[in-house]
C-alpha cells in the first residue's frame, strides 16, 4: 500500500465547494482516500492546493502536429532541454517533442491533457506519439464533421446508422469524442471549395453545416459520450464570423436536455470577429459572452493568443490556405482521404500589429464577459494561439488587471482606443482559475475522477508556491506566473512526479477511450463498411482498426448507447 | 590584450565551443577561463581539456583579442553571439563561426565551414582561403538570414551563399558555387570569380554581381540594361554588366549584374534590349 498525506494546504477543490480552506489531503494507492496513517508526508503549509490541471483541447500528438515539427526545425533550434537522470532529452518551442511535452505540463502542475484532433486514418500514428508522452493522462478526438459515412446517415436522416458508425469508430480509432472542425467545409476542401456559412449546403452531398452540427449533436446524445461534440466553428477566422459562432449555438439549443450542455465551442477567440473586413476587424466576444451568459447548453473554451512566435495546425485545410496567402510563409496542406483534411503555416503574433492586438483582447474579454467559469476555460490552443507554456501568463491575466494594463500599454494604438477590454475590472479568483483549468474542464469531459479532491479521486494534485492569506496575487502577477510556470509539486496517481519544478520520475499516463456498448453487435456493421473501404480507401480495413494492445496504457470509459 | 588558446590534441567528435568569444572571455582571469565549460560529443569538458590557454584578456570585449591555433575544423559556433573584439583562427575554423554576431571581427586564416557568418547582425568576417555551404544564411527552417555586417572570402564559397540575407555585404574573391542569394530579401553579394549559376533563385530585393562568368541565369529572370559600371558601397567595379531583374516567379525586384565580357553565352539576351 502506498500512502502520502498532503498537508495544510490552501485547498481549492470546486468540485466539492471547497475554497482555500486548510486541509489535509490523503492518499492511497494513486487515489485519495479520508484518511492515512504511516506514510510520506508533504508539508503543503502556506501552499495553494488544487486537483492537477486538465486541458481539452490541445494539439500534442498526431500526423499533423509531427509534420509541424519537421517543417520547423527553427522552432527547436533555441530550445533544446538536455537529458537528465530520469528525463530523455527533447526540444521545443511551439510544437514540444512528445517527451518535452509531458513534462512540461507536468511542471505547470497539468495531469490530464486531451488532443482534440485525429484523423480516423492516422488513429495509429497519433495512438504512438501518444503512448510516448510520459505523467500526462490523456485522450484523442477523432474528427466526423465531414466524414463520407456521417454526411451520408445524416443525409438520409438516418441518426441510429450514423450513431452505430460513431461507436464503431470510437471503438477503430479508440477515440474519446466526437470532434467537428468546419463541419462540410473540409469535404468542400477536396474538390478547393469551402462552405461559407452554417446554411451553406456541402458541394455533392446535399446537406448543410447546420444539419450535420445538430445530426451529430443528437448522435452524441444518442450514444451518452461523456463529452459533448467538440465543434471547431464554420468560417474560423474570418472578420464576421461571430454570426455563424451564434448561429452554431442555436442550433443545438433545442437539443439541450435538462439544461445540460450539449456543444463545446473550442477556441473561441478565432470565432468572435466582427466586423466586415481586416480594416473594421473588431471584437464579437460581447455579443457571443452574452448568448453564453444566457444559456446553458454551451460551454466554451479561449483559444487565448500570446504574442510570439508560434505555429497554427488545424484540420481546416482551407482557413490554412488563407492564412498561408495572407502571411507567405512555408505550409503543408493535406487532404485525408474520405475524411477530413489539415494545414500548418508559422505564424507570429505581435503587439504592434491591430488585428493581433484586438485578437488578444477577445480572448480575455470572453473569458472575463462569461459570467460562469463552469462555462469558459484556459486554453491556447496550443499551439496554435501560442504554445501551452503560456497558460502561466494567462492566468496572470485572468487574475490581474495591472497585468492586462502593462500588455495594453504595449499594444497597437488604435486596437487599444477600441478595445472593450479596460473597461472590464473583473479579476478572476483562484477559486476561478481552478474551476477554468480544471474542475470545469473535467467536468465537462465527463472525466469523473479528474478535476476534484474527492474520496476515490485520481491522486492528481497540483501545489503551487502561493499562499492566498498573505498576498495579494492581483497586485503581484510576477508572482502568479511565477508559481504557476513551476509547481512546488506535481502528484500523478498518488506518485511525485515535480518537485519545485523539476521533473523528479517519470510514470507512464492512461489513454481514455469510448466503449459503447451497443445492441445489436457493431460487428454487424462491419461488412457494410467493408465494401466503402475497398472502394474507397487506400488502406485495408483490417489495418485501420487500432487494436488494443497498440495503446501502452488503454482506459476505456465504458457507456450505453442506443443505437 | 591577447590571450592564446592551443589545441591540444586531434579532435574526433565536434566540439559545441561557443563559449569562445571576446564577451565571455573579457575581465576573466586565465584559471577562470580554463575553467569554461563546453561538449565535446556528448562529454562535459572544461576548455583547459582541449585548450593550452595562455594570456590575458581584456576587462572589456572591445581590448580583447583571442588566437586560437590548431585545425578548427570540428569545433562548432566560435565567436557566436559575439559584439566587440576580435578572434584570430590560425588553422582550419569549423562550422558556425561568428553564428548571430552582433559586432567585432573575426579572422580565419584558413578555411572556414559552412554558416560561416549565419544570421549574423553585424561585425567583419574575413577568410583567407574557402569557406563552405550557407555563408551569411539562416538557421535550417528560419527565414532570418543575414542582417547586417560584411563578410570577405578570398577563396571560394560553397552553395547558397547568402540565403535568405537582409542586409549586409558577402565578398567573394574566388568562385561562388550554385544559388547564391537564394531567398534573397536585400542586401549585397558580389563574386569576382565565376558562378556555377541558378543565382538569386527565389530573391525578392537585393544585388548579385558576378565579375566572372555565370554558368546559367534561371529562366525566371529578365533583361533589363546593360550598365557599364557598377557601385558597391562606394566602391566602384568596371563592367559592362548585363543587368537581370527577378525573380519574377516571385514579383521579385532583385538585381544581377552579370559581366558582358566574360559571358559571351548569354549575349543572345542583348536581342530582348
Amino acid at each position: 500500500m502506498k500512502g502520502l498525506l498532503v498537508k495544510d494546504g490552501f485547498v481549492f477543490d470546486p468540485m466539492n465547494n471547497v475554497a482555500g480552506e486548510k486541509m489535509d489531503i490523503a492518499i492511497c494507492n494513486g487515489k485519495i482516500v479520508e484518511k492515512i496513517d504511516n506514510c510520506g508526508v508533504i508539508d503543503a503549509s502556506g501552499m495553494t492546493v488544487m486537483p492537477g490541471g486538465v486541458d481539452l483541447h490541445s494539439h500534442i500528438a498526431g500526423s499533423k502536429v509531427n509534420s509541424g515539427r519537421l517543417l520547423r526545425p527553427e522552432d527547436h533550434y533555441k530550445d533544446v532541454e538536455r537529458k537528465t537522470p530520469v528525463t530523455r532529452s527533447g526540444v521545443g518551442y511551439s510544437i514540444p517533442s512528445t517527451f518535452t511535452t509531458g513534462y512540461r505540463y507536468a511542471r505547470m502542475g497539468w495531469t490530464t491533457v486531451m488532443d482534440p484532433a485525429m484523423a480516423p486514418l492516422k488513429a495509429k500514428h497519433t495512438h504512438e506519439e501518444l503512448n510516448d508522452t510520459p505523467i500526462l493522462d490523456k485522450g484523442s478526438y477523432p474528427l466526423l464533421g465531414s466524414n463520407w459515412f456521417v454526411l451520408e446517415h445524416l443525409r438520409a436522416k438516418e441518426y441510429k446508422d450514423a450513431a452505430a458508425y460513431v461507436a464503431w469508430i470510437m471503438r477503430a480509432t479508440k477515440g474519446y469524442a466526437i470532434k467537428l472542425v468546419n463541419p462540410g467545409g473540409l469535404e468542400a476542401w477536396g474538390f478547393g471549395r469551402n462552405v461559407r456559412d452554417i446554411d451553406d449546403p456541402v458541394p455533392n452531398f446535399d446537406i448543410t453545416p447546420r444539419e450535420i452540427i445538430q445530426g451529430l449533436c443528437k448522435v452524441n446524445q444518442l450514444l451518452s459520450m461523456p463529452h459533448t461534440i467538440h465543434v471547431h466553428t464554420n468560417n474560423l477566422g474570418k472578420p464576421g464570423n461571430y454570426t455563424a459562432t451564434l448561429e452554431t449555438m442555436k442550433s443545438v439549443e433545442n437539443l439541450a436536455n435538462n439544461g445540460k450542455p450539449n456543444i463545446h465551442l473550442t477556441h473561441c477567440q478565432f470565432s468572435a470577429f466582427a466586423g466586415e473586413d481586416w480594416r473594421s476587424f473588431r471584437s464579437g466576444s460581447e455579443e457571443i459572452a452574452k448568448y453564453v451568459n444566457d444559456h446553458t447548453h454551451v460551454t466554451l473554451d479561449l483559444g487565448q493568443i500570446v504574442f510570439t512566435n508560434t505555429t497554427t495546425m488545424t484540420a481546416d485545410g482551407p482557413f490554412q490556405f488563407i492564412l498561408y496567402q495572407m502571411t507567405g510563409n512555408k505550409w503543408v496542406n493535406n487532404d485525408v482521404e474520405i475524411e477530413t483534411s489539415s494545414g500548418i503555416v508559422p505564424f507570429q503574433y505581435k503587439r504592434k500589429n491591430y488585428v493581433h492586438a484586438i485578437q488578444w483582447t477577445i480572448g480575455l474579454e470572453l473569458a472575463l464577459q462569461i459570467r460562469d467559469p463552469w462555462k469558459v476555460f484556459i486554453t491556447t490552443d496550443h499551439p496554435n494561439a501560442g504554445p501551452f507554456t503560456a497558460y502561466p501568463r494567462i492566468v496572470a491575466w485572468l487574475m490581474s488587471r495591472k497585468a492586462r494594463d502593462e500588455i495594453m500599454k504595449k499594444i497597437n494604438k488604435k486596437a487599444r482606443a477600441r478595445a472593450l477590454l479596460p473597461s472590464i475590472d473583473r479579476e478572476y479568483t483562484l477559486d476561478e482559475i481552478a474551476i477554468a483549468t480544471r474542475a470545469g474542464q473535467a467536468k465537462i469531459l465527463g472525466l469523473e475522477n479528474k478535476g476534484h479532491l474527492g474520496m476515490g479521486a485520481d491522486a492528481d494534485i497540483a501545489i503551487y508556491n502561493i499562499n492566498p492569506e498573505k498576498k495579494d496575487l492581483a497586485s503581484n502577477p510576477k508572482a502568479i506566473r511565477r508559481a504557476f510556470s513551476n509547481a512546488a509539486y506535481t502528484i500523478k496517481a498518488g506518485e511525485i512526479v515535480v518537485k519545485d519544478g523539476e521533473i523528479t520520475k517519470s510514470v507512464v499516463g492512461r489513454t481514455y477511450w469510448t466503449n459503447v456498448k451497443a445492441s445489436p453487435s457493431l460487428l454487424e456493421i462491419e461488412p457494410e463498411l467493408q465494401e466503402v473501404f475497398e472502394e474507397y480507401y487506400t488502406v485495408k480495413f483490417d489495418n485501420y482498426i487500432v487494436p488494443n494492445h497498440h495503446l501502452s496504457a488503454a482506459n476505456p470509459i465504458t457507456v450505453e448507447g442506443r443505437v | 590584450m591577447t590571450l592564446i588558446l592551443k589545441l591540444k590534441k586531434k579532435l574526433s567528435a565536434p566540439v559545441s565551443a561557443e563559449c569562445i568569444s571576446p564577451d565571455t572571455f573579457a575581465g576573466k582571469q586565465e584559471s577562470e577561463i580554463a575553467g569554461l565549460t563546453l561538449w565535446e560529443g556528448n562529454r562535459k569538458r572544461q576548455l583547459s581539456e582541449i585548450f593550452e590557454v595562455e594570456g590575458i584578456s581584456g576587462s572589456s570585449p572591445s581590448e580583447t583579442t583571442i588566437h586560437i591555433k590548431g585545425d578548427l575544423s570540428k569545433t562548432r559556433r566560435i565567436g557566436a553571439g559575439m559584439t566587440e573584439g576580435r578572434i584570430v583562427i590560425q588553422g582550419n575554423g569549423g562550422m558556425h563561426i561568428g553564428e548571430e554576431m552582433k559586432g567585432g571581427t573575426i579572422l580565419v586564416e584558413g578555411n572556414a565551414g559552412s554558416w560561416l557568418g549565419s544570421a549574423m547582425k553585424g561585425g567583419v568576417i574575413e577568410v583567407k582561403r574557402n569557406a563552405g555551404d550557407y555563408i551569411g544564411g539562416a538557421h535550417r527552417g528560419s527565414t532570418k538570414g543575414m542582417r547586417g555586417g560584411v563578410i570577405i572570402v578570398h577563396g571560394n564559397a560553397g552553395s547558397e551563399a547568402g540565403s535568405h540575407m537582409r542586409k549586409g555585404l558577402i565578398k567573394i574573391f574566388g568562385d561562388a558555387d550554385q544559388f547564391a542569394g537564394i531567398y534573397m530579401k536585400d542586401g549585397t553579394i558580389v563574386v569576382h570569380g565565376n558562378s556555377r549559376g541558378r543565382l538569386g533563385a527565389f530573391m525578392t530585393s537585393g544585388k548579385i554581381v558576378v565579375c566572372g562568368k555565370a554558368e546559367s541565369v534561371l529562366p525566371t529572370f529578365s533583361i533589363d540594361k546593360i550598365n557599364r559600371k557598377t557601385k558597391i558601397h562606394g566602391d566602384e567595379i568596371a563592367g559592362p554588366f548585363y543587368v537581370f531583374v527577378g525573380d519574377l516567379a516571385e514579383h521579385g525586384n532583385g538585381k544581377l549584374y552579370l559581366s558582358q565580357t566574360e559571358n559571351e553565352h548569354l549575349k543572345s539576351v542583348e536581342l530582348f534590349l
